[in-house]
């Protein structure tokens, strides 16, 4: 299992590689001039100056190499002296200076990190600011809608067209048509403006120092987790219900129950297992379009996520941060799509990799 | 001994035998049974005649401002609110500039669902060929697979966000007019990053079938390759289309919402479903109406298609069929 992870990890850089190789020449193809938004006054020669100033002179393979060296050696160095000086857990370590910033009275060889040409603060350092949110909301709507999702799905294949299993089976159909951009308002105006019960707006500078505090970060997150678990749950029961039907048609279920196994173990142990399994690709097959969910709830909710800073940045033709962003995007569907298939792994024994 | 033989008692048909049903009666006969697949179908064949006829009746410029006549509510208001400012005029209100919500809810309906169609026939034909060419031929499955996987982990929606923004100028040039540019702009990139599915459903069916004997013997008779494909492999695997099409249906009609609700889609006087909802957001506590009929719209005709899609893979499965 150990191999097949590294083998996985290591035939994922070719694709990142690729896929930022993708993002980076939809950008270079792109027409829009960063310099549209300079004054006219601006005489021509500065403006080509300024152009050089920001590495546009170059040929493309020559800024894409750049590009890849600042984000992929340069940046982990910045990460790994902030690690051992100033982070929580390694900052025992003996301090690292291995990132030499360039600037006045720097001799030598310096690193330059990718600048946003909108903040002109460096790209990761606003991205860090900014992807606990969306991680935070991703995970937990996985988390509500796994747990709301499997006993849905469980109980509708037990009992096949029931009443359950019918309302059962029309409810995710309505979570999987109705759009996140439609519930996100529908539960603004139903559950801030009529009953007032959870902001409308997510606050990101609130800090949690007691249990009241908690209950207000709670309250803020509610809205929109529930809005990306609603679509996730939707897919992830219609599914389960699915492979709960096939596994409950197997001959071992009847063998169980044959030798007198209670009900409960037949369905919850032996059924359950089997059927989580297929669930599990499900999963790792939806997380692209998740993701893409999350920028709509942060856009819904005005959650300072990567999302949200995405759009912004998109608007405000900031290519640096854009870039970085898509690929950050692409770079966790590529990790999570992995995880699931190490899980995949993990929970059936009958698939080996090797 | 030229009189027949005849079956003895046990096997004679005692009635006359049933007609012989054809495949798509066969098929139809099970898409009936199945109730929300008829009422999806049906409401969905609503809808395409509303937004293709409604316009010619009721023939309302969407764009025309009326300023006397703004901030109108639909007519149904005045069921529960008898204050409420309606006019027969105006059936569903009229927005903050005065506009005929119904004459834009119909136009909108019209892009939301020429951008839905189109996108879906476009990742159509890219996913059957490529499932076809990868199941088919056997030294373009790894590229094409590959090819397939690498798509499949594309941020989807942050790249559709970036070609729509970055390539909305130089296709207005081209095509004229900017809804022209950019419908073509939004059914390309949407089709270009949504084949994924149908090319690996084809591709598995086609790595079965093109083992089976009537493909043998086709290519015993002489037949090109060219000629297996179109002949014998695509109508066998028309039915996972079929229904990989009803959800890319869907699909497409969402993403085309998503990209005008977040501002990256047609321009601000051509309205779509997505972006009236959008407009609609801001002024949503004093007149929720410019959110829910918008809102439900895109809904019901997304719910519509998905019922629609369930029926088909029931009635086109034989595995499925009859349980």
């Amino acid at each position: 299992m150990l191999t097949y992870t590294i083998r996985r990890l290591i035939l994922s850089v070719p694709v990142l590689l690729f896929i930022a190789l993708i993002i980076f020449m939809l950008l270079q193809l792109a027409p829009g001039d960063p310099m549209a938004q300079v004054p006219l006054t601006v005489p021509p020669e500065v403006k080509e100056k300024m152009r050089e100033a920001l590495g546009l002179g170059a040929p493309w393979y020559v800024q894409f190499w750049k590009w890849l060296v600042q984000m992929l050696w340069i940046e982990p160095k910045v990460f790994l002296d902030w690690l051992t000086t100033s982070s929580a857990w390694f900052s025992w370590l003996p301090d690292t200076n291995v990132y030499t910033a360039c600037g006045a009275g720097v001799e030598g060889p310096c690193d330059l990190r990718v600048i946003s040409w909108q903040t002109r603060s460096p790209v990761m350092d606003i991205v860090i600011q900014r992807l606990p949110q969306t991680l935070w909301v991703v995970g937990l709507a996985y988390v509500v809608a796994f747990f709301i999702a499997i006993p849905i799905g469980i109980y509708s294949a037990y009992k096949q067209y029931s009443a359950f299993d019918q309302t059962g089976t029309f409810i995710t159909m309505i979570g999987f048509s109705v759009p996140p951009f439609f519930t996100g308002p529908l539960l603004i105006v139903i559950f801030s403006v009529y009953l007032g019960w959870f902001p409308s707006i997510y606050d990101t500078t609130h800090t949690i120092n007691n249990w009241d505090d908690l209950v207000i970060q709670i309250k803020q997150m509610i809205m929109p987790v529930m809005v990306l678990a609603l679509q996730i749950t939707a897919q992830i029961s219609r599914f389960m219900r699915a492979s709960m039907l096939d596994n409950l048609k197997q001959d071992y279920v009847r063998t169980a129950r044959a030798k007198g196994l209670p009900e409960r173990v037949v369905v919850l142990v032996h059924v359950l297992r089997n059927s989580l399994i297929a669930v599990v690709t499900v999963i790792a097959l939806a997380i692209p379009g998740i993701f893409g969910g999350s920028i709509i709830t942060e856009r819904v909710f005005k959650v300072n996520g990567i999302g949200d800073l995405l759009i912004g940045s998109l608007f405000a033709s900031d290519m640096p941060m854009v870039m970085t962003l898509t690929f950050i995007f692409a770079f966790l569907i590529v990790m999570a799509n992995i995880i699931a298939d190490v899980l995949y792994g993990v929970l059936d024994p009958r698939i080996r990799y090797d | 001994m030229t009189d027949e033989i005849q079956a003895i008692e046990a096997l004679q048909d005692n009635q006359p035998l049933k007609p012989h049903r054809s495949q798509w009666s066969e098929v139809w006969l099970q898409f009936r049974q199945h109730k929300g697949a008829m009422i999806g179908g049906g409401f969905l064949l609503f809808i395409t005649l509303a937004v293709v006829v409604g316009p010619i009746l009721w023939d309302v410029d969407p764009g025309k401002l009326d300023i006397r006549s703004k901030n109108i509510r639909p007519i149904y208001t005045a069921l529960w609110n008898s204050e409420a400012k309606v006019d027969w005029a105006h059936p569903f209100g009229s927005d903050n500039l005065g506009r005929d919500y119904l004459a834009n809810m119909l136009a909108g309906g019209r892009t939301s669902m020429a951008v839905g169609w189109a996108a879906m026939l476009l990742s159509l034909f890219l996913g059957a060929a490529i499932g076809v060419l990868a199941g088919y031929f056997k030294h373009l499955d790894g590229m094409l697979m590959r090819l397939t996987d690498l798509f499949l982990s594309l941020p989807i929606l942050p790249l559709l966000l970036v070609a729509v923004t970055l390539f909305r100028q130089p296709l207005r040039v081209i095509f004229g007019t900017p809804e022209m540019g950019m419908f073509v702009l939004i059914v390309s990139v949407i089709g270009i990053t949504s084949w994924m599915h149908t090319a690996r459903i084809v591709r598995g069916d086609v790595l079965a079938l093109k083992e089976r004997e009537f493909v043998l013997a086709a290519r015993s008779a002489g037949t090109t390759s060219r000629g297996i494909i179109l002949r014998h492999l695509l109508p066998n695997v028309i039915s996972p289309i079929v229904v990989s099409a009803t959800f890319g249906l869907a699909t497409a009609i969402i993403t085309e919402s998503s990209l005008s609700f977040l501002g990256v889609g047609f321009p601000s006087d051509f309205p779509t479903w997505g972006k009236m909802l959008a407009d609609g957001v801001m002024r949503m506590t004093e007149y929720p109406e410019l959110v829910m009929l918008p809102g439900i719209a895109i809904s019901l005709t997304v719910l519509a298609v998905n019922f629609l899609g369930d029926g088909l893979r029931d009635a086109l499965d034989p595995r499925i069929r009859g349980r």
